[in-house]
């Protein structure tokens, strides 16, 4: 205890004309007395024992200083911000399988779309194909080849399978395509091809042949006509000649249906 | 004189060895400081006052210290050393206000 207390208090009390604080203050100054010297020892050891806590103090920041109840208290709030993140992790994981399911539908969607739209494209006659097939050369020798001819050997072909359709190299045959006659040659969706007629045909080869070559089939029509008709299967078909859009007027689709 | 000398002594020996702090005394050496600080104003004040002695001193300075280590060393057994060394710093904190005040108002007589 400091010598704050009151007993020996008590005992000083007699000193005569006691001077005050700020001059025992300076009179110690100036002339030291023994007793200051052992004062001095302890205070050299308070200032080696400050400075020596002062120093670790900042130098050490691990756990290697901490009593066992702080290192448990550490380690529970550790414990807790573990179980916190965990959940947080799990809660995007979730979010992440969400939206990659999400992704994945729609990319199947896509996927589903386009090859709807290829195969429309196709149909349509939008986009140049290629594959296997057959080339029909029909060269007229004696007369001129009649339209019905023309028309009945593309409606054979169609029932046989054809996919896609070109005829000269020039006119690709779809579903609006219209055969007229016309001098020198004929009209194929208003566009004049001559002989010979070369219609390149994708699809199965030996079956888009079988019906060229077939009784009363298309080959003798040709031949009545007075035209010879020349059937090449092919293992590899490029078919150029597209259709261009056309953006129908009168027709719309009907939604109800 | 002598006694401002040491301090200074002791702070320079300090910062000149740095020395490593045993583990053993690693929780008890600051709340020993503190309580050696709190002796150190209690005799300032002492000495302002006219009631100095060295002996009493010595005798504070050395107890003060002892009983604040093994306060939170038995605190330490309990597995309350914590919170004790906690109490031992605010009590020792209050000691060292009420001193200083005292110096102070002996000193600039406010």
């Amino acid at each position: 205890m400091p010598e704050i207390d009151d007993p020996e208090h008590d005992e000083e009390e007699p000193d005569p004309a006691p001077p005050g604080g700020r001059d025992r203050l300076r009179r110690a100054m100036v002339r030291p007395s023994r007793g200051q010297l052992v004062v001095a020892v302890l205070l050299a050891l308070l200032g080696y024992a400050a400075v020596t806590q002062v120093r670790f103090t900042t130098v050490d920041n691990t756990y290697a200083s901490f009593r066992e109840q702080d290192l448990i208290d550490v380690l529970n709030g550790l414990a807790g911000a573990t179980q916190r993140a965990e959940s947080e992790i799990a809660r995007l994981e979730r979010t992440r399988d969400d939206l990659r399911s999400s992704t994945g539908a729609r990319e199947a969607a896509l996927a589903q779309a386009e090859q709807q739209s290829n195969a429309l494209a196709i149909m349509a006659g939008l986009v140049p194909v290629t594959g296997p097939g057959i080339r029909v050369t029909i060269t007229e020798d004696d007369g001129p080849v009649s339209v019905d001819s023309m028309v009945d050997m593309i409606q054979e072909l169609r029932t046989a399978g054809a996919e896609a359709i070109q005829v000269n190299e020039e006119v690709r045959v779809v579903a609006q395509t219209s055969f007229e006659d016309a001098v020198g040659g004929m009209r194929v969706d208003g566009q004049l091809v001559t002989s010979p007629y070369v219609v390149d045909v994708i699809g199965e080869p030996s079956t888009l042949h079988g019906a060229i070559d077939f009784p009363k089939g298309p080959r003798d029509q040709f031949e009545d006509d007075g035209a010879t008709v020349k059937v090449d299967e092919l293992a590899s078909l490029d078919i150029e000649a597209v259709v261009t859009p056309r953006k129908p007027e009168y027709a719309e689709p009907d939604s109800s249906q | 004189m002598i006694a401002a000398l040491g301090l200074l002594i002791g702070v320079v020996l300090g910062v000149i060895f740095q020395p490593d702090v045993p583990l053993w005394l690693e929780p008890y050496l600051p709340i020993a400081v503190v309580a050696a600080l709190d002796a150190v104003f209690g005799g300032l004040r002492a000495y302002l006052d006219g009631i100095f002695d060295d002996k009493v001193f010595v005798v504070s300075f050395i107890s003060n210290v002892v009983i604040a280590a093994s306060i939170v060393f038995l605190g330490d057994k309990l597995g309350v050393g914590g919170q004790l060394s906690t109490g031992v710093i605010v009590v020792l904190g209050i000691r060292i206000f009420s001193n200083v005040a005292a110096i102070r108002r002996h000193l600039f007589h406010a």
